[in-house]
């Protein structure tokens, strides 16, 4: 027999069980569907991710406090105050190849303008912030030196609080109240964009760090340094000079470890993707379950209907049928169950996958279906029915021809 | 005179069930020349289903020796015995043992399906001509289980005939059928054998059916016990026919 000939058989006695071949199918058309859009979520999730660090420009560096050892007791990442005002201009001053570097603080705070109010985050930075995060100044302007010497009480507004508090007023020169003290609005930034994921940052208001540290919290230390770096070639250039001038500065001696650390854009780039890539794997794996459990329900009924036919696979070995034939026989209606399943879930797949943007929690992140997972997804369901086609094939062609002839 | 087409030497068949054996062949010799038409005869558990399934490669004997067409199919692996039913062996059941919710033409094509290098078209043709010669062409397309008992099994003999077998074995092939049927069939038997020169071997225990064929033997536990010829024994069946 050959693979069209089988082929034919195989559909005509699936089509002589529609109802039952299309429930068997439907465990597959779900499994594959499922991988082909939890994966084009992970997909999308990534692709999101990279967008995202590819707005903030690629020669962005951080320095954070690091931990510090006192008394052979070490603090975490971020656990000591280890970071001055100073560290910053002394960085752009001393490094020749960083640009410029912004001071870091943050906190949260109550927002009041006139009858409306708002709970957002409150960003201390400092003059060089939208050179250093690549971001656009949408009306009014960015604060200066002078502001910064002064601790002035001058604020920068997110697109999303100036939209929460003043809707469609002109906010430029009017005065706000931050935990109660009055801060003169001298900007809004340009939007950018909620695709970012997890957190929307246009909700904040950027001001001064000075006025952060010596109004609003009260601390002497600064929680990170933005850096940017003459160009993203030399980032790691960068990086090392950071490294040499903090060490000197904080007076560490040569051996010990560092109570700061330097990272770049490409490092946490590469993390997060490797998050969503970790995402990516385990909603597939999840999913790919589903498609197990579909290829289980095709063994079952596969088994079912060699017990049904068993008569007929006795006519047929009587009249001439190998086991080679009987195998293949079963084998190929399995194949042809999981591949039609395969086929029809791919379709499945995509559209499900168009359809969740239209629901809330999936729509921050555009899915993207990309054709190695349909091929995947394609090529595993067929090899489910292989697999899980093979024992009740192997059975049916083992059988014995007088007794699968005598059977009631 | 050509060699035998089936030659029978000293068969055994013991089959094992638990500890116990039972012997259902117990040493049968026996030749059939081509173009005969043979009854096997025997009350049940005689042996002569065991007999039947040997002759019709089903299954092999325990010892002794069968020749078909010269073949010592006796040594044959299940895959030979297979092409062997595919191309010398044509079957003819009680039951019919036809696919159920298929068509006539369906089950006529069949033992192509097991055979190379036939294209689907001349697939088609053969088993076209076959239903002619049984008499329900028109009926082709029919499936099996809207025609009648007495049609279904000239719809298996079709089948049988369809790869042009040297044998046809028939097993209780009018058990199911009423007596009218019975003679419909039997004539097509007969007509089978005396034109195309098809050797017949069917098992039956109606004596009247037996008599149809021109040789008949008669099998007790395990070994054949008496051979009629021609019209020995038929006196009475015959008058009758006669009569109708």
């Amino acid at each position: 027999m050959n693979i069209l000939r089988t082929t034919k058989v195989a559909l005509r006695a699936l089509g002589r069980n529609k109802m039952r071949s299309f429930l068997t199918a439907l465990g597959i058309i779900i499994g594959v569907g499922a991988v082909i859009s939890m994966v084009s979520i992970g997909e999308g999730a990534k692709k999101g991710v990279e967008d995202r660090f590819a707005s903030m420009g690629t020669n962005l560096l951080f320095v954070s406090p690091g931990s510090r050892q006192r008394g052979g007791v070490h603090t975490g990442f971020g656990g000591w105050n280890t970071l001055k005002p100073e560290d910053a201009t002394a960085i752009e001053e001393q490094c020749d190849s960083v640009l410029y570097t912004s001071p870091s603080v943050s906190t949260r705070a109550q927002v009041v303008y006139g009858n409306k109010n708002w709970n957002t985050s409150i960003q201390g930075t400092g003059r060089r912030y939208p050179e250093v995060r690549n971001w656009e100044i949408e009306q009014g302007i960015y604060f200066d030196e002078s502001h910064e010497r002064s601790a002035a009480k001058v604020a920068v507004l997110g697109s999303a609080v100036k939209d929460s508090l003043f809707e469609n007023e002109d906010p430029i020169g009017k005065v706000i109240r931050i935990k109660s003290i009055p801060f003169r609005v001298i900007g809004v930034l340009k939007s950018k964009g909620e695709s970012g994921g997890w957190f929307n940052r246009d909700d904040m208001i950027a001001v001064p760090y000075t006025t952060v540290m010596k109004r609003l919290t009260g601390q002497e230390y600064i929680s990170s340094i933005d850096v940017q770096a003459v160009s993203s070639a030399r980032t790691k250039e960068a990086q090392t000079q950071i490294e040499e001038l903090l060490r000197i500065r904080h007076k560490i001696a040569p051996g010990a470890e560092d109570d700061f650390q330097v990272r770049n854009m490409a490092e946490i780039a590469e993390g997060a993707a490797e998050a969503t890539k970790i995402m990516t794997i385990l909603l597939g794996s999840i999913a790919s379950i589903s498609l197990l459990v579909g290829g289980i329900g095709i063994m079952n009924i596969m088994l079912v209907s060699v017990t049904e036919r068993i008569r007929e696979i006795g006519i047929r070995m009587a009249v001439g049928a190998r086991q080679k034939d009987i195998l293949l026989q079963f084998l190929t209606e399995a194949i042809v169950l999981s591949v039609l399943g395969g086929l029809i879930g791919v379709f499945f797949g995509v559209g499900l996958s168009r359809l969740l943007k239209y629901v809330a929690i999936f729509s921050q992140f555009r899915s993207v279906v990309s054709p190695q997972s349909i091929i995947l997804a394609f090529v595993f369901s067929a090899s489910v029915g292989i697999f899980f086609g093979f024992y009740p094939a192997r059975k049916a062609s083992r059988l014995d021809p007088i007794e699968a002839l005598r059977y009631e | 005179m050509s060699a035998p087409i089936i030659q029978l030497e000293n068969l055994v068949k013991i089959y094992k069930i638990g500890d116990t054996e039972v012997h259902a062949l117990r040493g049968v010799t026996y030749q059939v020349q081509a173009g005969e038409f043979l009854a096997i005869m025997g009350p049940s558990g005689s042996g002569k289903s065991t007999l039947m399934n040997i002759i019709g490669c089903l299954d092999r004997p325990t010892s002794g020796r069968y020749f078909l067409e010269g073949e010592e199919v006796s040594t044959f692996d299940r895959d030979k015995l297979a092409r062997i039913r595919n191309q010398k062996v044509g079957f003819v059941f009680q039951t019919f043992n036809l696919l159920p919710r298929t068509t006539a033409l369906e089950n006529v094509e069949l033992p192509l399906l097991y055979t190379s290098h036939i294209s689907s078209k001349q697939r088609t043709e053969m088993a076209f001509r076959a239903l002619e010669s049984v008499g329900l062409k028109d009926r082709a397309y029919h499936k099996t289980n809207q025609l009648s008992g007495g049609e279904q099994q000239r719809i298996a003999i079709a089948r049988a005939l369809l790869n042009n077998p040297s044998l046809i074995l028939a097993d209780e092939p009018t058990g199911n059928l009423d007596t009218k049927t019975s003679t419909e069939i039997m004539n097509i038997f007969t007509r089978l054998n005396k034109e195309k020169k098809i050797t017949l071997v069917m098992v039956t225990h109606e004596p009247d059916i037996a008599c149809y064929a021109r040789k008949r033997i008669y099998i007790r536990d395990g070994q054949i016990i008496r051979e009629e010829q021609n019209g020995e024994g038929c006196e009475e069946f015959e008058a009758k026919e006669s009569r109708l």
